[in-house]
């Protein structure tokens, strides 16, 4: 009745768990509550859980990218704590079963659940106010996208409670991952949330690829999109590229789990090489999926509080196709010491070297965007700099990787984490806040706390570098990665370090609550009522703080590289605005029921329940096909209509 | 680690505005110093920073200079950042600004080629030293090779040594100043053999061979593990490379022979039996061929004595 689901599966035996989940459960009982005592629920269901607004989508996004990221530090401390006491003779507080748990979950959270949503979230919010239209090309769809990633977090967070979670490592690789070797549920508890969420992804990739392309304000052609938007658009053709190859790999790895087959188990012909192969396919691109809608948050923060246009638009749109070509041209590099020959190792060895290229002109461009600027000190600048500086010594470092015979002695070892996290910490994580901070006031019509932001920063930064720098020097000394228990009682500094500096991150994390808190206490005073805080330049600064539902009551008319800084730089003012009927999506609660649905059948499927299974995916696809038949998805919203809608939102009183 | 623009003393600053700021940042930057003095003196020089044979030390080489090369620009770069970010604040009435600078093809040449010319230099030190160093090359020596079998075990080491007809668990000795020539495997899942102080890891897997070569220069103890993560008993898959003098190897040899038991097909069934934290080992005697039997078994899947006597993680800790 309940596949291999029984009361077992609650680890009622070990204290740690039990603790995270009592903690959870009364957090969630309590947000809950004041949701219902407050009666927020039908004001939630309408304007937030149903919305097919791609700014509400994208808060949502970057709300639960935020949240994760408790998770996944939560995760991070515990591993740093670990190896800061498991020395020599102690073993530390985590058993390798359990260790082995979170440092799994911790990459597999912060990969596709923080990082993911954080940059997703930003693209949803702010391509189509830069691209000068009213919503994405599949609003709905979007809506799907969206529900669908939160399930797939939603599941990972329930192997807390019921059952665990994979011990084969963020990227699963076999045959560690098989039956024979990982027999219990911790591996599905792994791949099916990320196939389900995978789905959410490779739609997210076909909305905004056909937004670009389809869908821009009258007169923006290709070159004169701001760059951000590029950078979306590689992003997103990475997306649909890559996620199909990443499902399939999954889907043979299940089917290998599920019905016995052998595509990569030790025996019958399966070929363990094949997953790092396909992973990694999937697995480089993803990098440059997270990192390059980054370089694009930097490039707009580099523009605005400089006060000039970005240094060599051209380049920088080139260097971000260029990425997006090399990007699946790296992937053996993840795996140098596999053995394959001197000829094959160079070459991509080269490759990857290659993007440095196009990367190196992109930090030229940024630095030659700062000279001769009037750089304003905000949170986002700081942000951009402290990137600018650690991102240079985290390519670094990737390049001294990408070196077979150096990759030979570094692989797998702390320096490759320091690595990693060089990267996407000063890439990935600082591109996000230093976007949250950026475009904050545009969400919610008041800006946010600059001296909390500042504080998070310099958390952030000195804490990244407190925590990292350790790491590089340990994998010199020949520490790997992974380690539930330290050999050598000689890197008992180091680890210490790196546990502090990973309690500063922490208070970063701490400075951005309070900022959040800080902020909205203070709302009134840092209301912008302008629509533009920063003096920005591109379109999504033309409009109100925060944006009518359709963004643009008119479409403006885009004549150069910079639309909104030509207006108010020619000192054009708004003519009397002559509406145009258009149409608008109607809300949609689809996503969130598809999401329900899949919930239920992605935890069946965990578990063995086929009856849930075949119920859940059943009242899915009548879902789809209900929505599929609908006829009234669009309301008009006619020139009338708008033109009091817009004097509304002004406060225009006159008559028109 | 670095300096920050604007607490660093600028001579034209006013010293009004210094005034406030020069406790804090002093201090910031005596904190940032002793961290730095902190992280070299904990480094001590071990794993990849000692070498002790010529691959190690070629790849340390390699590493050094890669990263040589690549300050040439990164340096620059990070001072530019920080220079820039100084001078052109938005307060600093010595700055001259450009509010919009139109396309400057020469300049975007030059920034171009800056990452250009050193990635190409970089491609020619990468295309070179992987073939130099490509773990399936012969080191070049006067001697012969000695030849060492590799299987990874749920969690431990295996060697055997073909010519001589022994094996070990978790402990690899070795002639020094003798080449070795490694034939990896793995009876379970994937892991790496990597001794960190004589260079390249390879990963070993199952039903698969791979190929390494390596030398120590000079008798010695050299940690060595597996740099795979690859299941509960990963951390404490640890083993000792003893590089000995010629001379003792033989007598080492004759030792081994003289001593213990053999390792024949049950004993390798018993062998493969996941265990934690495995102590030494050696065995006088290795059945025939049994690192291809090894290849076999792992290919024809869960019926042979590996598979069957993987067992589901213990919930005990190694010791």
């Amino acid at each position: 009745m309940l596949g291999r689901l029984s009361w077992a599966a609650i680890p009622l035996d070990q204290p740690l768990p039990l603790y995270a989940m009592g903690v959870v459960g009364i957090v969630i009982l309590i947000v809950l509550g004041i949701v219902t005592v407050k009666g927020w629920w039908p004001y939630l269901w309408r304007e937030w859980i149903t919305s097919v607004d791609h700014k509400r989508i994208g808060v949502m996004y970057v709300i639960l990218g935020l949240v994760m990221l408790l998770r996944g530090y939560s995760d991070a401390i515990m591993m740093r704590s670990q190896q800061a006491i498991a020395i020599g003779d102690a073993q530390g507080y985590l058993p390798p079963d359990h260790y082995d748990q979170i440092f799994s979950a911790h990459g597999t959270i912060m990969i596709f659940f923080v990082a993911m949503p954080l940059v997703i979230g930003l693209m949803n919010f702010v391509v189509p106010l830069q691209l000068g239209v009213h919503d994405v090309a599949f609003p709905t769809l979007n809506s799907v996208s969206f529900w669908l990633t939160a399930t797939g977090a939603l599941l990972v967070n329930v192997s807390l409670v019921i059952g665990s979670f994979s011990r084969a490592t963020w990227w699963g690789y076999p045959p560690l991952s098989e039956l024979t070797f990982s027999p219990d549920e911790g591996v599905d508890y792994y791949l099916w949330p990320l196939q389900i969420s995978g789905i959410g992804t490779l739609l997210t990739g076909v909305n905004f690829v056909t937004t670009i392309l389809k869908l821009r304000a009258p007169g923006m052609i290709y070159f004169r999109m701001p760059v951000f938007c590029w950078t979306a658009l590689a992003a997103n053709m990475l997306i649909v590229a890559a996620f199909p190859v990443l499902t399939a790999t999954f889907a043979m790895l299940l089917l290998d789990r599920y019905l016995g087959m052998h595509f990569f188990t030790n025996d019958a012909g399966g070929n363990q090489m094949m997953y790092a192969n396909l992973f990694w396919a999937w697995g480089h691109p993803e990098v440059y999926i997270l990192v390059l809608p980054a370089f694009g948050v930097f490039s707009e923060v580099a523009a605005t509080f400089s006060g000039k246009g970005l240094f060599s638009y051209r380049s920088m749109v080139l260097a971000t196709l260029g990425i997006c070509i090399l990007a699946f041209m790296v992937w053996l590099h993840h795996f140098f010491t596999m053995g394959a020959g001197a000829d094959v190792n160079a070459v991509f060895g080269i490759m990857s070297s290659i993007i440095a290229v196009p990367t190196g002109a992109k930090i030229f461009n940024w630095l030659f965007t700062l000279f001769r600027g009037r750089i304003v000190f905000t949170t986002p600048i700081l942000f951009l700099i402290g990137f600018m500086i650690t991102f240079v010594l985290g390519g670094l470092t990737g390049v001294l990787l990408a070196v077979p015979p150096v990759d030979f002695v570094l692989h797998n070892s702390a320096f490759l984490v320091a690595h990693f996290h060089h990267v996407i910490i000063g890439g990935v994580v600082f591109g996000a806040l230093a976007g949250i901070n950026y475009w904050f006031p545009k969400a919610f019509g008041f800006t946010l706390d600059e001296r909390w932001g500042k504080a998070s920063f310099w958390c952030w930064l000195i804490g990244f570098y407190l925590a990292f720098m350790p790491l590089y020097v340990l994998g010199l000394m020949g520490m790997t990665r992974r380690m539930q228990h330290i050999p050598d009682p000689s890197w008992r500094p180091l680890l210490l370090v790196a546990e502090l500096g990973a309690i500063v991150v922490f208070l970063g994390i701490l400075c951005q609550i309070a900022q959040l808190y800080v902020s909205i206490r203070t709302r009134e005073q840092r209301r912008d009522l302008t629509g533009d805080p920063w003096n920005g330049r591109t379109l999504e600064w033309s409009t109100s703080s925060p944006p009518p539902a359709y963004n643009f009551a008119v479409l403006p008319r885009v004549e150069t590289i910079d639309a909104f800084w030509e207006v108010k730089r020619k000192g054009l003012t708004p003519v009397e605005e002559v509406y145009e009927t258009i149409e608008m999506p109607r809300n949609s609660p689809i996503g969130f029921v598809i999401a329900f649905f899949a919930t239920f059948t992605g935890f069946a499927l965990i578990w063995h329940i086929w009856w849930i299974v075949i119920l859940g995916l059943l009242a899915a696809a009548v879902t789809v096909l209900v929505f599929g038949w609908s006829e009234n998805r669009q309301h008009e919203i006619s020139a009338n209509e708008m033109a009091q809608l817009e004097r509304a939102r002004l406060g225009l009183g006159r008559p028109a | 680690m670095h300096d920050w623009p604007y607490e660093t003393p600028a001579p034209l600053r006013t010293p009004s505005s210094d005034e406030p700021k020069r406790p804090r940042s002093s201090g910031l930057l005596r904190w940032l110093v002793a961290c730095v003095a902190l992280l070299v003196c904990s480094c001590s020089r071990q794993g990849i920073l000692d070498p002790q044979g010529p691959i190690a030390s070629a790849q340390l080489l390699l590493l050094l200079n890669s990263t040589a090369i690549m300050l040439v620009v990164v340096i620059p770069v990070i001072l530019a950042t920080l220079g820039f970010a100084w001078w052109y604040r938005s307060s600093n009435a010595q700055a001259s600004r450009s509010a919009d600078e139109g396309y400057e093809g020469r300049t975007e040449f030059v920034l171009w080629s800056i990452p250009t010319l050193i990635v190409i230099l970089l491609g020619g030190v990468i295309w070179i030293s992987s073939h130099q160093l490509d773990p399936r090359a012969p080191i070049p020596a006067n001697v012969n090779p000695l030849r060492v079998e590799v299987v990874a075990l749920d969690w431990k080491w295996l060697f055997i040594y073909p010519d001589q007809g022994i094996a070990t668990v978790n402990q690899l000795v070795i002639p020094a100043a003798t080449p070795v020539s490694f034939r990896l495997t793995s009876a379970t899942v994937m892991n790496s053999f990597f001794v960190p102080q004589l260079g390249s890891q390879i990963y070993t897997m199952g039903g698969m061979t791979t190929h390494l070569n390596l030398l120590a220069d000079a008798p010695g103890e050299y940690p060595g593990f597996s740099a795979m993560f690859s299941g509960d008993g990963f951390a404490e898959m640890r083993f000792i490379a003893k590089a000995v003098p010629a001379g003792d190897f033989d007598s080492w040899v004759g030792q081994v022979r003289g001593s213990g038991s053999g390792l024949d097909l049950p004993a390798y069934a018993e062998l493969a039996r996941p265990s934690i934290a495995v102590p030494p080992k050696t065995y006088r005697s290795v059945e025939p061929k049994l690192f291809d039997r090894i290849i076999e078994q792992t290919l024809s899947g869960p019926r042979g004595p590996t598979s069957a006597a993987w067992c589901p993680p213990a919930q005990q800790t190694g010791g």
